[in-house]
């Protein structure tokens, strides 16, 4: 159990650039945050028969929508109630995230 | 002894470890190449887990899912098999996907025993697992020693819970074709938490639904140890009155405590023994054994308290515990949804701690929990959970989640959809 630590502590420091690009949202935290999403719309953002894929959906589209269901403009039977859990800035990234993967 | 958790994460703050390979290093398993993660427990919690520790790892995290069962079975959805719109073979998945797309081990066996300083799972059938992680997904276990009746020879074969999806599912609905018509179904819920907090309610709805079809004499009893309906209740209540009027009674600070079952008769705290054609009772409930024989089980010998940030144990480290079997934060339920929820959560966590980087500081995640009415309608709960980082805990996002307004058909299509797309998500 010794020995490795060292090489740990050099590892460290070699790969420190990687991790500093700080944003005001991480990327593994909206992927966590959009993997949340994924029990109804299925992993990757591509749902089984009977609900909506939002994998590759124009960002624009897909947060207007989320926007409106905030708002209670456009209906919904559970999006009205999930989205107001998620700042407008979460929706927006979650809309960034979503728009970029593979349809 | 320095914590090796607190070593990787001081490493994870001076920048990122990257190299998974590097990390083998430090683990104490001989001959494994890359790190170990073992899974015990295949429901929600745990095969969530195992596909999305592989996924987001891109599959240099070394999984082993130790489940017994064959095949995953949906308690979501099981009521319906009572309620006769649905059948076993609806409900049930392969684990097949798990093995062949993302390279997860299954090992189909029991976890017997856990040696958290050798870091070894015991498996029943004689074999051991080391691992770097281990995630513990056992569901829960029911408190027989509260039913001592329950311990006699073949009470248990005739007074069914039918909480764990499975034989016992099946084995209610044959009682309940078995039960000639004019019987009553009487059905026992425990004192709050417990697994599925709507789903006896639901239950009642799925078996009315049935009798009012098949035997339209019978009768639904539910005797309640709380003091009302613990989720859905005005929802709830209007369909017993709309659509099951005289066949579901609803009795609250109805406390089980003893059941004989030669002659199918609950015995309570404060009232009269009851004797019913069919009897259906849910035991109160606990963390699953293996959770509270490796001394986890924190809070009150009975749930294992974690960190909300990595699911890791308070009490053990490198153990993580998710799903049924924790202390809940504020208003989180006991669902399938939630566990799923918790093991993407950790899996990320455990990611993140095998390679040196932070866990997620601000998880955010939700609940969403459709009950069956009848065979095609449907209400809902939903909620939205965040981490509060000075509470230490995940709390209600105020002003979210809610439920339906009433009873609809479209729901009913939804959560169909609700199904394919989590069972999908789990173990696809």
């Amino acid at each position: 159990m010794k020995t490795p630590h060292i090489l740990l502590v050099v590892a460290g420091l070699v790969g420190a650039s990687g991790w500093v690009q700080a944003q005001s949202m991480d990327p593994l935290q909206v992927r966590s945050m959009a993997a949340s999403c994924a029990n109804c719309h299925g992993t990757h953002g591509i749902a089984e028969a009977g609900n909506e894929s939002l994998a590759g959906v124009n960002k624009d589209e897909l947060l207007k929508k989320m926007l409106d269901f905030k708002t209670g403009k456009k209906p919904a039977t559970i999006m009205h109630q999930l989205s107001k859990g998620y700042s407008d800035e979460q929706l927006a990234a979650l809309a960034s995230y979503f728009s970029a993967l593979k349809k | 002894m320095m914590q090796r958790r607190q070593f990787v994460q001081s490493v994870g703050a001076a920048g990122a470890l990257g190299a998974m390979g590097l990390v083998t290093g430090c683990a104490s398993t001989p001959g494994g190449k890359g790190p170990k993660v073992v899974v015990v427990g295949g429901g929600y919690g745990g095969a969530t887990t195992a596909k999305y520790v592989r996924m987001w790892s891109d599959y240099g995290i070394d999984v082993t899912l130790v489940e017994p069962s064959a095949a995953f079975i949906s308690c979501p959805l099981s009521n319906l098999v009572l309620g006769g719109s649905k059948t076993m073979a609806d409900i049930t998945t392969p684990y097949d996907n798990l093995v062949k797309r993302h390279g997860v081990r299954w090992v189909q066996d029991m976890a017997v025993r856990i040696d958290p300083d050798k870091r070894i799972v015991v498996l029943a059938k004689g074999g051991e697992l080391p691992y770097d992680r281990l995630i513990l997904s056992p569901g829960v276990d029911f408190m027989w020693d509260m039913l001592p009746g329950m311990a006699t020879a073949g009470a248990k074969d005739k007074v069914l819970h039918g909480w764990k999806a499975g034989a016992q599912t099946a084995a209610l609905r044959q009682q309940l074709e078995a039960m000639p018509d004019g019987g009553v179904f009487a059905m026992s819920i425990p004192l709050a938490p417990y697994r599925c907090p709507p789903g006896p309610y639901e239950r009642a709805c799925q078996v009315a639904s049935y009798f009012s079809k098949a035997k339209p004499k019978s009768k639904v009893l539910i005797l309640d140890a709380n003091d009302d309906v613990t989720s859905k209740g005005p929802l709830f209540k209007k369909a017993w009155k709309d659509r099951y009027d005289g066949i579901i009674e609803y009795r609250p600070k109805h406390k089980v405590v003893d059941v004989d079952a030669a002659t199918n008769t609950l015995k309570f705290e404060f009232n009269d023994d009851l004797k019913a054609a069919v009897l259906n009772v849910i035991p109160d409930m606990r963390a699953g054994d293996i959770a509270v024989k490796t001394g986890l089980a924190t809070a009150n010998k009975r749930w294992c308290e974690v960190d909300f940030l990595t699911f890791e144990s308070i009490a053990v480290k490198n153990i993580h515990v998710l799903g049924d079997s924790i202390q809940i934060a504020p208003a989180m339920p006991k669902s399938g949804h939630m566990a799923n929820q918790h093991g993407k959560t950790c899996a990320a966590a455990v990611v993140a701690l095998l390679t040196g980087k932070q866990p997620n500081a601000m998880p955010i995640y939700n609940n969403a929990c459709y009950s069956f009415v009848s065979a095609e309608d449907v209400v809902h709960v939903t909620s939205v959970h965040r981490y509060d980082a000075d509470k230490k805990t995940m709390l209600p996002v105020a002003g979210a989640g809610g439920v339906s307004s009433a009873a609809n058909e479209l729901e009913g299509r939804y959560a169909m959809a609700w199904a394919r797309n989590i069972w999908a998500d789990t173990l696809a």
